[in-house]
């Protein structure tokens, strides 16, 4: 599509009539992390790589790796369910810098 | 000259949509826009149109399958009035948000309680903030002609915005007139097939309604508004255009005596008629009194008005609404917040007049024409806002 992006528009004359979103599919560009004001961090010592977070967390955005979970902060809105439902107590939640 | 039928104003609203060749009407009864349901809904039983007709349990289904319909790309055309557009309300700011080129005609009718069923502008003003284009007409040929107008001007590709054509309960609703209607032909001539800004349409998905940021909100807000103050220099190309295939020429406001006023009087609607006629006999009489109607009420034709009134001493607007708690009438606030805005001061007095279809006597109005040369010759305003008629 020739027209730029939603997400590159910026001034009120660039955005698209009647506030349509003019393509399929952008939620995966829509980086969700910034309404967060508290931020999980994971204790890798402590964590036990039980999964409870990754089947918990309600945005999807704990990820498994090869070795242990880890937080995608782009999609992450720092809810905190994960530091509630770790049985370790692995996981803090630290307030964002402003 | 065209063809003369015998019309009533909701009989004209019907004639003129019909002639619009609309794709879809959905619309829910209530008196005084009855009859332009009924008539219409006579046109899709006797095939005389490929409209596709939903009937609707409410108006709020009402306005929220034309927003759908309109989505696709269809002409879409809904009818209501008082506690039938109030019902609406949510979904008029989701018409013009999504820009969409819905026409309505609004039967002005007052709103309860207590329970009337005739003339007021009180449900229009209730949802003057909607961000639609708003229109009134004057009698059974204006209405007629807006309504053809009004889909030119929604669906002007440009502006892509919703029209609200306002005729007076019963005033007009139910009076008969002859009206010049144009053929079949001439209106498909002036009226091209509609050319959507987006559709809903499964090959190309879109997301429409979308949730927005308070970072996108505001924007799309400011570019709402701007696409509405763009509807004045639209609707001038609009008229213009009209009066080629019509003969008839219509504009933002009407003015009448007003090069020479020295006390002028403005107002909405079917009063303007009487207005008018009053004026002109006390022209008559060497008085220096003149009238100003205004066609497009929404966006509010500020430069115009001023250019219309800038030589007067006196002024009163008549407000067919209560604008309960505020300090004068939505139409004198407009006035007069203009007036701030371009650094003039006249002397306005603001009458609240024919609420629930209180009758505007010639009497009435001769007494506002007096009101009016007393003012401009002591420059006093001694009541700013009056109910006029009221028994004291």
């Amino acid at each position: 599509m020739s027209t730029p992006s939603l997400f590159e528009r910026r001034f009120w004359k660039d955005l698209p009539p009647g506030g349509i979103i003019p393509e399929p599919g952008t939620s995966v560009r829509y980086r969700t992390g910034d309404w967060r004001t508290r931020r999980p961090v994971i204790d890798e010592q402590k964590c036990t790589n039980c999964l409870l977070c990754w089947i918990y967390c309600p945005d999807a955005a704990i990820e498994q790796t090869p070795k242990k979970v880890r937080v995608n902060y782009e999609y992450c809105k720092g809810c905190g369910i994960c530091a509630n439902e770790c049985p370790v107590k692995a996981i803090t939640m630290v307030m964002e810098a402003i | 000259m065209g063809e003369v039928r015998g019309l009533t104003g909701d009989e004209a609203v019907a004639y003129a949509v019909k002639q619009c060749d609309v794709d879809v009407v959905s619309a829910y009864p209530i008196t005084p826009q009855t009859i332009i349901v009924e008539r219409f809904s006579e046109y899709v039983a006797n095939g005389e149109v490929k409209t596709e007709f939903i009937c609707v349990e409410s108006e709020h289904s009402a306005m929220s399958a034309c927003i759908g319909a309109s989505l696709t790309g269809a002409r879409t055309f809904t009818a209501t009035c008082s506690q039938g557009l109030a019902l609406m309300h949510e979904m008029l700011y989701i018409a013009s948000s999504l820009r969409l080129p819905i026409v309505m005609a609004v039967a002005n009718r007052a709103l309860s309680a207590p329970l009337n069923i005739h003339g007021d502008h009180s449900d229009m003003m209730g949802s003057r903030d909607c961000g639609w284009v708003q229109i009134y007409a004057e009698n059974v040929q204006e209405v007629y002609d807006w309504i053809i107008q009004a889909f030119r001007l929604a669906e002007d590709p440009e502006l892509s915005m919703p029209v609200a054509v306002n005729l007076d309960g019963f005033t007009i609703t139910h009076c008969m007139e002859g009206v010049e209607v144009l053929d079949d032909e001439t209106v498909a001539k002036f009226l091209p097939p509609r050319k959507p800004l987006y559709t809903l349409d499964p090959s190309k998905p879109i997301t429409v309604g979308a949730w927005a940021t308070p970072e996108y909100y505001m924007d799309l807000k400011r570019q709402e508004a701007f696409a509405l103050e763009s509807a004045k220099g639209k609707l001038l190309e609009v008229t213009r255009e009209y009066a080629r295939f019509s003969g008839r020429k219509y504009g933002i406001l009407e003015s009448y005596g007003m090069e020479d006023a020295e006390a002028a009087v403005l107002c909405l609607g079917s009063t303007a008629g009487t207005v008018r006629a009053m004026a002109k006999e006390l022209r008559a009489k060497g008085e220096k009194v003149g009238t100003v109607k205004l066609w497009l009420y929404r966006p509010f034709p500020m430069e115009e008005l001023i250019e219309a009134l800038r030589g007067v001493k006196a002024l009163v607007v008549m407000d067919k609404a209560c604008s309960f708690g505020a300090p004068y009438g939505p139409l004198c606030s407009d006035v007069l917040a203009t007036f701030q805005r371009f650094g003039l001061r006249i002397p306005t007095m603001n009458a609240i007049y024919g609420l629930g279809g209180r009758d505007v006597r010639p009497m009435d109005l001769s007494f506002i024409f007096n009101e009016a040369l007393k003012i401009a010759k002591t420059g006093e305003v001694s009541k700013p806002m009056i109910f006029l008629g009221v028994r004291e």
